[in-house]
């Protein structure tokens, strides 16, 4: 009996241990590419020089009419497009968009070490949790909606471009990023336009978005006021053609 | 084709349940001896919706002159047209005798006899109607109510409007402000960024107020010779109303790498996807628009504020009679 009693209390004694363990695990390391190896700037220009240098230039200076120059845009504009799968591009006059990544993250991590050494913005740091929501919101509406629509469906900006949908995959640290670069025909929005905690109340919407609940049951697309007022029209012309049958009923007395 | 003779075959069923065999006309020994209904509470109910009308319609007047608040115009507009509708349905059904009449063919040779009979029987049509005063009084005054509040707005159109279509807050040396009312420094927008500004002080919902300000790199900018130095340290503004249909001009297409992107940077109406470039006074280079945005000269102050250094080069607004077309 004793016996049994000690074992169950070591079990539950190992138990405790590991999850104590575990929480400590991730506060110590609330970042997990803080566990892989430093990055190795000199395997980053080896990749480079295989991967982006037929449109960015062997020194990263950039070909008239096919890349730009990267000196100087910094971690932040390269962790950006490399992270989002939005570099390499097949084409230079394409528009990048958000595909799986052809390079691991720590392949990554080589190429954003390489191109931050020529200095630039570091990758900003952004609090998602820290944001409000309607604030954000109102933010979005004011800065944003014009392009991606009010819940991030994304929408055409003339003549060749579009503004990507938000709705999926969208990381905080990608909107903390995407509003500073100005991604393609994006604006730019410099830290006196929209504040870092500006950001993460963006940052805070855009997760959001991401699992919008649709309480009303059918968010006839999420893309606004228009859908709805048809469907609203269609009911409606349905309600009439009733009354107009109720009231065209000949009574018999 | 089987599948509609089947739903009508239903639709058959369906009545003769809920609605017994139609009843033989025989069964009604003559249609003349009619009943006529319990009326005066009917009429009394259609009066009040006919005034009812007449007094939305009223309030859609008053509403209209004093405070032009749009929900509150179609509310009163929507719900005095919806008090009449159920007036007069009302009174069809409930007021107006409802009697089926048989009209016997005959010689069409009527006699004198017949006539008057004729006439007697159109006369006692309107019988059962006892108070026709109260009738007629409350469809006058709600015809009429009804008919003004349809008028009225007739008044905001004319010759007059010409000025104000012109008019806008901006004058030289006004404070460019944001939606929050704090003034926008030249530090505030990075080269390829944009803002919404407003005159200082001004009513922000004016047509000619708002401004969209972008920052663009200035040896892209591509002036007249009239605008040279109405764009300091790149920083550019246009009326924000689309010369089109007067939406809000909200997006700025402003490319990243001017090696990779053909066309430069432009200002974007997200309704019909005018474009104007912004580096050659809102060139319209692409939809419907029929003229360009009204630039607004810029300066910046001794403190690094924006300013306006006149007003708008032209008529902010959207196209209408004379205006939808070029101008030099």
């Amino acid at each position: 009996m004793r016996r049994r009693l000690a074992t169950r209390a070591l079990a539950a004694l190992g138990v405790l241990c590991l999850a104590l363990g575990t929480v400590a695990m991730t506060v110590a390391r609330p970042d997990a590419s803080h566990a892989q190896p430093p990055a190795d700037p000199r395997h980053g220009r080896d990749l480079f020089v295989g991967g982006c240098s037929s449109c960015h230039g062997l020194d990263a200076r950039g070909i008239p009419h096919r890349g730009p120059n990267l000196r100087g845009v910094g971690a932040l504009s390269a962790d950006f497009y490399l992270r989002t799968g939005r570099m390499p591009l097949a084409h230079p006059d394409d528009e990048p968009i958000r595909a799986h990544s052809v390079y691991s993250a720590a392949d990554q991590a080589d190429m954003v070490a390489y191109i931050g050494g020529f200095g630039g913005p570091a990758i900003p740091s952004v609090n998602a949790a820290a944001g409000n929501v309607a604030e954000g919101k109102q933010l979005f509406t004011d800065n944003c909606a014009g392009c991606h629509q009010v819940v991030g469906q994304g929408g055409i900006v003339t003549p060749n471009a579009i503004a990507p949908s938000l709705e999926n995959e969208v990381q905080p640290v990608d909107v903390a990023e995407a509003v500073r670069i100005g991604p393609y025909v994006m604006p730019v929005f410099s830290d006196r336009q929209l504040t870092r905690s500006q950001v993460d109340d963006l940052a805070r919407y855009v997760q959001h978005i991401q699992d919008l609940p649709n309480d009303g049951g059918w968010g006839i697309g999420n893309i606004g006021p228009i859908p709805e007022g048809l469907v609203l029209w269609g009911l409606g012309i349905g309600v009439l053609v009733l009354v107009a049958r109720i009231v065209g009923e000949r009574t018999t007395s | 084709m089987n599948l509609l003779g089947r739903l009508l075959a239903l639709w058959a069923i369906w009545r003769r349940v809920l609605r017994g065999d139609p009843q033989p006309l025989a069964e009604d020994p003559d249609p003349r001896e009619r009943e006529l209904p319990e009326s005066e509470r009917a009429e009394l109910l259609a009066a009040i919706g006919l005034l009812a009308s007449a007094g939305l319609a009223i309030a859609f007047i008053v509403l209209y002159v004093v405070y032009p608040n749009t929900p509150l115009l179609g509310a009163t507009a929507g719900l005095s047209l919806v008090s009449l509708a159920f007036a007069l349905m009302f009174a069809s059904v409930r007021v107006v005798p409802q009697v089926t009449e048989v009209e016997e063919r005959s010689l069409l040779d009527h006699g004198e006899q017949e006539h008057r009979e004729i006439a007697d029987e159109v006369r006692a049509g309107g019988e059962g109607i006892s108070r026709r005063g109260l009738l007629v009084g409350a469809g006058a005054v709600c015809g009429g109510c009804v008919g003004a509040a349809a008028l009225v707005p007739v008044a905001s159109l004319g010759p007059r409007i010409g000025g104000r279509l012109a008019s806008s807050p901006w004058r030289a040396g006004r404070l460019l402000v944001d939606e929050d009312d704090r003034p926008i420094t030249a530090d505030r927008l990075a080269v390829g960024g944009l803002v919404t500004a407003f005159p200082q002080g001004a009513d922000k919902s004016d047509l000619g107020a708002s401004v969209v300000v972008v920052r663009v790199d200035p040896g892209d900018l591509r002036p007249s010779p009239r605008r040279r130095g109405w764009s300091p340290r790149g920083y550019v503004a246009y009326s924000k109303i689309c010369t089109h249909a007067g939406c809000a001009v909200s997006e700025f297409r402003s490319p990243e790498s001017p090696t990779t992107t053909a066309s430069g940077p432009a200002l974007v109406c997200p309704c019909h996807y005018s474009t104007f470039d912004v580096t050659r006074g809102a060139k319209v280079v692409f939809g419907p628009a029929g003229r360009p945005l009204p630039q607004l000269p810029l300066r910046i102050d001794a403190r690094g504020r924006l300013r306006a250094a006149g007003g708008l080069s032209d008529k902010p607004g959207p196209a209408w009679w004379g205006e939808g077309g070029p101008r030099a």
